[in-house]
């Protein structure tokens, strides 16, 4: 009989151990639960994020808190780690709102991880406010309770592509004549900017010729910067996160691929300039949010301002993954103000009428949930430093287009 | 006649347990019903790697095969599928699904995951099982990873944007709750039937696989028709965990969940060798243990809990490869039916060497 | 594909370059199948942490360059460091695990390999990094074939490292010691050597060349704490068709696959190269298997 006693015991450890210390929204605090990426693939991005979601909460209840109807609250964030995992992330969703007793969720970082959360919070009927899932798809399942801050997936390089088309007359080409050779990576995020490039050059008329995917584990993509010598599109597109966005300004440089335009993401949260310096020269970069633009708020001040906030605290330039968290804990604040209490479905309610101005720009939700009033930024690599090209209301500079060959 | 009566006793204390959980432990259904597929982990990769003596990491393939197949059926009854996937570059179409097209399409859904996975056993069975010890393992672990690189490349399934299965209407209610009776309900038919297997001529025959490949040969048993259909076995119910998990899990990344070697295809190694492996009650306890540890160190040991998993693992395969149950035969050999000769170890050291 | 098959038909020097990138890139990964042959064939442990031993050489390097010596002299200095990693390692965990089933030893250096990501994701982060040691490209046929000098300086260590670690174990006290070890260790040790320190320098030994080997791939590609799985499955394939302690057939098998893969990923399309990499793995074996079935059936 001793192995039902064991396994008598065993069923008990399980029931018993955590016993959610129940994390209630008691007195003067509001939980906000949030599962980012403290180790795996994602690490420094789910770091940019939790510093994001940090600097927000502390500037808020340094600033006196959050008013809620006739009560202040201060504002604290509930953090566990999904590994960079999309199975992880809704179990830990599921965790914060059912045993923590979390209300409010933040999102985690990435379009896969984000796609595995919202149904756990659209099921518990739970507000959540994302920052970091960029992907179409997440907003075309009518869903009711997830709100981005950012631009989605389809904008990301659309900056890019008009770019392009604008300055094909350079090349001695019609933009119906460009073409281009896209090198995305196999994942969420980079599969659906890739869809969205496919319908911005739908648009244009411009040509595919190489549509390679990338592994994730992958670290040499000589395989297609060789297709793309011998094909020589007047456009080459890179995605695959930081990872990527390395590997192809040195492989570039290295193999000198001789592409008139080269446009890609996460260019900055890459370092390209730090590690390959006038190898990147150049390089077109899709950003949601720069330091130079001309936003600004009550609490953080400008753009400018958030950027040195940024660095004093953390000691580097912040990149857009932070600010874009930080608008998402602000955007909160916003909403329990006007909702004037804490039930989740007037917060909601409440949260879906946002229209306000931040450091990271406007912020304005269509009935998906994603932020319409917020365009994309793009950036080009000058003199070693990542000036605003596009939308021309900011533009710092006009872009230089092509680039002078090698 | 007593000890008949009183292990019944006991099976139906554990049913009831098990029945009542979701209920007095609301806020733990998700990794309750987690647990239960973990059990069906630990049990049916020992079939092959504790009694048949296959050290497998190829098993993540059929949980993969049967998650996919699973979910591509649901939707595929009403829907067009790759639309359904495609639906990530944009367009407002909007899939849904009532809640009896819901239920038709899980009714449907796992046994075609489970007839999936059991035919990929067959089919990579003939092939690998031929092999004999490090090469299995190994050859195992690269059918894994190749799985994982196939469905992450393959645009009608969603390569790797991934897929979401059905959304549940809200009719069904705590989704949490209606998936762990259906894991619960597997781990238990899986636990009855293998235990039912490991009393028949075929246990006896995996178990001579295990311990002397060669002499069972000779003997005159057809190894290779029979480790193919231990694999099948063990496929099956993989499969039908497969669907269950993807539903559960609500989104299938193609190497983070559903081929999931480093996770997934790891952990149910090590929950079977934790609880001691070729055991029947062994990967039930090493599943609950590895469960418990895993969600405590992820509460507690915030961004270390990889580095407690890694340590973990060294620990329990160095220090504690005899597992649970076979720690606790060596302590009590009298509870587990073996006469203690004078002490002579015999009895233990044959046990350890299985 | 067909496409991309027309491209090489008609532009034929593409494939000169996709072969000789890819033997650039086959001798890495022969440099760090050279390690893995010799725990294999010696001590019978297959090391999962392979890839991770690469992947800490590759931050020995960063490092370096971050203080703003030449990474080239990491080489060396990797080497040693972890050369000490393994000899630590193989007296707190491996020489546990030397006598009993392979199997334990994949899951215990299983286990090591995630501890080692997980601590240097803690201490530089999950990002990307790259050592740069200021070479330039090599160009042949008007640009359309291109060599990394790195690369090519890359593939010049791992031949020199191949051919040193051939004369080692052919003339050098240790080296014999090491050989006799693998043959018969009982015997070994009746004739009085200490096969458990020949077992610690092996294990070193495999760390330093991996360590060797890492260096160098920060400074020919890239380093990240997740880098490892890669290096170490192909170090697996190589092993497994070059044959156990086999270090020359290991040269030879590390030079094709990186060839062949370079040419698949060209041919398919790169989401496929690494599940062509594992297809070719269990092709391997179960050849190999049948060869060996078909032997078996001789006999009888």
């Amino acid at each position: 009989m001793l192995h039902y006693r064991t396994l008598a015991v065993a069923v008990m450890t399980t029931a018993c151990l955590p016993v959610a210390t129940a994390l209630a929204q008691s007195n003067e605090t509001i939980i906000l639960g949030a599962a980012v990426s403290l180790t795996g693939k994602y690490t420094t991005n789910g770091e940019h994020t939790q510093r994001g979601y940090d600097l927000a909460v502390d500037k808020i209840n340094k600033a006196g808190g959050v008013k809620v109807g006739d009560k202040t609250y201060m504002l604290e964030v509930k953090y566990y780690d999904d590994e960079s995992t999309p199975a992880r992330g809704a179990e830990l969703a599921e965790r914060l709102i059912q045993q923590d007793g979390v209300q409010f969720m933040l999102g985690p970082y990435s379009s896969g991880i984000t796609k595995a959360v919202a149904p756990v919070t659209e099921k518990h009927k739970i507000p959540m406010v994302e920052a970091n899932g960029a992907s179409r798809s997440l907003f075309t399942n009518g869903w009711q309770y997830i709100f981005a801050t950012l631009s989605t997936s389809e904008q990301y390089l659309t900056g890019a592509l008009t770019l392009a088309a604008e300055n094909a007359d350079k090349l001695g080409k019609k933009p119906e004549e460009m073409t281009v050779a896209l090198a995305f990576e196999n994942d969420p995020f980079s599969q659906d900017v890739r869809a969205g490039v496919l319908d911005d050059m739908e648009k244009l008329g411009m040509k595919v010729v190489i549509d390679d995917q990338l592994p994730r584990e992958l670290n040499d993509m000589a395989a297609t910067l060789t297709k793309a010598k011998a094909l020589k599109p007047d456009l080459l597109i890179v995605s695959g996160h930081s990872k990527g966005a390395a590997t192809a300004v040195r492989q570039i440089n290295e193999m000198k691929v001789n592409v008139p335009i080269l446009a890609m993401t996460h260019c900055d949260s890459a370092d390209v300039i730090g590690k390959f310096g006038e190898g990147a020269e150049y390089t077109l970069c899709a950003t949601q949010w720069s330091p130079t633009l001309s936003y600004s708020d009550d609490l953080f001040g400008s753009a400018g301002d958030f950027a040195t906030l940024f660095e004093e605290t953390y000691g580097y330039a912040p990149p857009y993954q932070a600010a874009e968290s930080a608008a998402a804990v602000q955007v909160f604040a916003d909403a329990f103000t006007r909702a004037g209490e804490l039930d989740p479905q007037k917060v909601r309610d409440a949260l879906s009428e946002t229209d306000m101005m931040t450091f990271y720009g406007q912020i304005k939700f269509d009935e998906t949930g994603k932020n319409i009033a917020k365009p994309m930024a793009l950036y080009q690599v000058l003199n070693g430093e990542y000036k605003v090209v596009s939308p021309s209301n900011f533009a710092e500079t006009s872009a230089v287009v092509p680039r002078p060959s090698m | 006649m007593r000890n008949g009566a009183a292990r019944l006793t006991g099976y139906l204390v554990l049913l009831a347990a098990g029945l009542a959980a979701p209920f007095l432990f609301p806020a733990y259904q998700s990794q309750m019903a987690e647990l239960w597929l973990f059990i069906v982990f630990a049990l049916t990769w020992d079939l092959i790697g504790g009694q048949m003596g296959y050290n497998s990491f190829g098993n993540v393939v059929f949980l993969g095969v049967g998650m996919y197949a699973c979910a591509l059926t649901q939707v595929g009854l009403f829907y067009d599928v790759s639309l359904y996937n495609q639906a990530r570059g944009g367009g407002a179409t909007i899939f849904t699904f009532d809640w009896q097209q819901y239920l038709e399409g899980l009714a449907v859904g796992l046994p075609v995951g489970a007839a999936l996975a059991a035919l990929t056993a067959a089919f990579l069975g003939s092939l690998v099982l031929g092999m004999r010890g490090q090469y299995f393992a190994i050859c195992t672990l690269g059918l894994g990873i190749a799985a994982g690189e196939i469905a992450n490349g393959w645009d009608w399934i969603g390569a790797g944007s991934g897929m979401v299965p059905p959304n549940a209407p809200d009719a069904i209610g705590n989704l949490a709750r209606f998936y762990y009776y259906f894991a619960m309900v597997l781990a238990v038919l899986t636990f009855l039937v293998l235990r039912r297997l490991y009393a028949t001529h075929f246990g006896l025959a995996i178990n001579a696989i295990r311990d002397d490949e060669d002499k069972a040969e000779s003997m005159g048993l057809r190894t290779t028709r029979i480790k193919v259909t231990a694999w099948i076995i063990s496929a099956f119910f993989l499969g039908i965990a497969g669907g269950i998990m993807g539903n559960l899990k609500r989104f299938i990344d193609p190497v983070d969940t559903a081929f999931a070697g480093p996770t997934f295809g790891v952990w149910m190694v090590l929950m079977a060798i934790l609880g001691g492996k070729g055991t029947l009650w062994g990967p039930v306890i090493g599943a609950i243990i590895f469960q418990v540890f895993k969600e405590v160190s992820w509460t507690y040991l915030l961004g270390w809990q990889r580095v407690a998993l890694g340590l973990l693992i060294v620990l329990i395969v160095v220090f504690f490869p005899q597992g649970i149950m076979g720690f606790l035969r060596e302590r009590f050999p009298a509870r587990f039916g073996h006469r203690i000769e004078s002490d002579s170890p015999a009895a233990v050291t044959q046990e350890r060497a299985g | 594909m067909l496409d991309n098959l027309e491209i090489l038909v008609q532009a034929p020097v593409i494939t000169v370059d996709l072969v000789l990138n890819g033997l650039l890139l086959g001798a890495i990964f022969a440099l760090a199948a050279y390690g893995m042959a010799l725990v294999w064939g010696v001590m019978k442990i297959i090391n999962i942490a392979q890839g991770e031993f690469v992947m800490l050489g590759g931050y020995v390097a960063i490092v370096m360059a971050g203080y703003g010596l030449h990474p080239l002299l990491a080489v060396p200095a990797a080497a040693i460091l972890l050369f000490g990693l393994g000899w630590v390692l193989y007296y707190s965990v491996i020489f546990r695990i030397v006598d009993r089933d392979l199997f334990i030893s994949i899951l215990a250096t299983f286990g090591i390999s995630i501890v080692l990501q997980q601590l240097m994701n803690t201490v530089f982060g999950g990002d990307v990094q790259i050592a740069d040691a200021q070479l330039g490209t090599v160009f042949l046929f008007d640009g359309f074939v291109s060599l990394a000098q790195v690369k090519l300086l890359a593939f010049a260590l791992a031949a020199l490292l191949g051919a040193i670690l051939i004369l080692f174990l052919k003339r050098s006290r240790l080296g014999q010691a090491i050989r006799a070890t693998a043959q018969n260790a009982r015997a070994a040790r009746v004739l009085g050597i200490d096969t458990n320190r020949v077992y610690a320098a092996t294990y070193g030994l495999n760390a330093a060349l991996c360590g060797a080997c890492g260096a160098l791939v920060a400074m020919a590609y890239t380093i990240h704490p997740y880098i490892g799985l890669p290096y170490t499955v192909r170090s697996f394939m190589i092993v497994v068709v070059a044959g156990l302690g086999n270090i020359g057939g290991v040269i030879v098998a590390g030079l094709s696959l990186g060839a062949a893969e370079n040419i698949a990923g060209f041919v398919f399309g790169a989401q496929y190269q690494l599940a062509f990499v594992f297809l070719l793995l269990v092709a391997v074996l179960v050849w190999r298997n049948w060869r060996l079935a078909r032997k078996r059936e001789y006999l009888k």
